[in-house]
């Protein structure tokens, strides 16, 4: 399609999947009067003809590329590791509140997931411990979901985004990946955004100069942050996040595994440490 | 002050509220046809309690950037002719499908408002209004590029997010770069910051020079 022709140039009026795609990928250099050239090339009847067309194609289009987006498996990553996080707050706050119940009733209530999972397997008396012991099973049942998903989420980010995984962790490289949005805009983040994801609100408030910047957001979680000497934990953050983008990159633009990135982060990390001991 | 045709202040919950006709979209409150515009949901809600002048005046040609999920352009579909809706982010573009489905002259469009030749082919000239609520950097420059698709009296009513520019500027410095580059290409008619519906936004109407 040449630039100075509408989107319906040359279609068959009939053919709804041409004019989705002519939708999608066509272009053009300059708008123009679209209704009137339609109906000046027969494409449409009139005026209104040519906006019910426009519609379906618009709408097909659209459907096109809401779907595509929501099948690529980084998003379903995003979702799987989202609500692995909601299924953990979840329970912990109702196993709180199975355990405040709890301790009206019995003078050996304990605390905790672990606790309402014992609960929820006892035999209640009455009606108001029949109550409690089926709060107690949702927490149990929301605990095995929380599981069964991070299970998901361990396979699925080791496909989607194999050297992420292998560097990160799959759990950590799906929370990035969720914290970026998708895979493609973690790959195009400098490193330094990697290195405070999950970590905005520290970092607005040094930008607004209150408060030191952030050294690392939710890599923190990482043991080669946490488990780095304070003072050498910044340069350890750094070190990984740019190792992390490097990954992300490879994932998303070529997707094949590359075994020495794990080597170079792991030389990079020891010398951080043993700079550490020295001093 | 001047209501596009088919916005009306009506009475909800004791207050007066603008409100359109059409069908419920994001579980807006209603009263009978007319659905609440909630100025703390949508840039041009605010910007038309705060009455400001947008030239608006019901049946316009709309192009509006930045649909989002389709809470204020559903309202703009309401009273407007044909409305061209853009969204880049192809998530909410499945909200704006369905808002899409009960208004048969609004279209949604799944693309970048910083590339107008990939709908140029689709969206008409001469139109009245182009409506802009972008927040990505380089809002003003969204603008200028999107000037082409309006008539020479047609109206540009935009919405600028200071933070969308530059989280650590003052936002009066931020509106000036704003406005001196939308100088270029347009004639400003009327600005206005969006408080208190919308902290650091300027809300500005202009027509092309």
């Amino acid at each position: 399609m040449s630039g100075d022709q509408g989107w319906f140039a040359g279609l068959d009026p009939g053919d709804a999947d041409a004019a989705a795609e002519r939708v999608r990928s066509g272009e053009a250099d300059a708008p123009a009067d679209w209704p009137d050239r339609a109906v000046e090339a027969d494409f449409a009847a009139d005026a209104e003809s040519y906006y019910d067309a426009l519609r379906e194609a618009t709408r097909a289009a659209a459907r096109v590329e809401v779907a595509a987006s929501e099948r690529a498996d980084d998003k379903q990553l995003v979702h799987a590791v989202r609500s692995m996080d909601d299924c953990e707050r979840t329970a912990n706050e109702l196993a709180e509140r199975v355990a405040e119940w709890a301790g009206s009733l019995y003078d050996d209530a304990g605390t905790g997931v672990s606790y309402a999972r014992d609960l929820a397997e006892s035999d209640p008396d009455d009606p108001t411990e029949r109550r409690l012991v089926s709060l107690a099973e949702r927490v149990a049942d929301l605990a095995e979901e929380r599981d069964e998903l991070r299970g998901f989420v361990e396979r699925r980010a080791a496909e989607v985004a194999p050297n992420l995984s292998a560097l990160a962790g799959p759990v950590l490289a799906a929370r990035l990946i969720a914290l970026a949005g998708d895979l493609e805009s973690l790959a195009k983040q400098p490193s330094g955004t990697v290195q405070v994801l999950g970590a905005e609100d520290a970092l607005f408030a040094h930008l607004r100069g209150r408060g030191p910047s952030p050294k690392h957001g939710v890599i923190f979680t990482h043991e080669y942050v946490r488990g780095t000497d304070p003072d050498e934990r910044g340069s350890a953050a750094r070190a990984l996040a740019g190792k992390l983008s490097i990954a992300a990159r490879v994932d998303h633009y070529s997707g094949d595994r590359k075994p020495e990135l794990d080597a170079e982060l792991d030389r990079r990390i020891e010398r951080i440490r043993s700079r550490g001991d020295e001093s | 002050m001047s209501l596009p045709d088919g916005v009306v202040r009506r009475e909800f919950d004791g207050k007066d509220r603008l409100a359109t006709r059409g069908t419920p979209v994001y579980g807006e409150p209603t009263d009978g046809d007319w659905r609440l515009w909630d100025a703390r949901r949508s840039k041009l809600g605010a910007m038309l309690e705060l009455g400001m002048d947008t030239g608006l005046s019901g049946g316009d040609r709309v192009l509006y950037l930045g649909a989002a999920s389709g809470t204020t352009v559903s309202h703009v579909a309401d009273v407007a002719g044909p409305t061209y809706a853009v969204e880049f982010a192809s998530r909410p573009a499945r909200d704006l499908l369905d808002a899409a489905a009960d208004r048969d002259r609004l279209f949604p469009l799944v693309k970048d408002a910083r590339k107008p030749e990939t709908y140029a082919h689709i969206v008409e000239s001469e139109l009245d209004a182009v409506v802009q609520d972008v927040a990505t950097s380089g809002q003003a420059r969204v603008s200028t590029l999107n000037r082409q698709f309006l008539a020479d009296d047609g109206r540009l009513v935009a919405a600028y997010k200071a933070r969308s520019e530059d989280v650590t500027a003052e936002p009066a410095d931020v509106f000036d770069d704003v406005l001196a580059e939308l100088r270029e290409e347009f004639e400003i008619l009327e600005t206005e910051r969006l408080d208190p519906f919308h902290d650091d936004h300027l809300g500005v109407v202009a027509t092309p020079k």
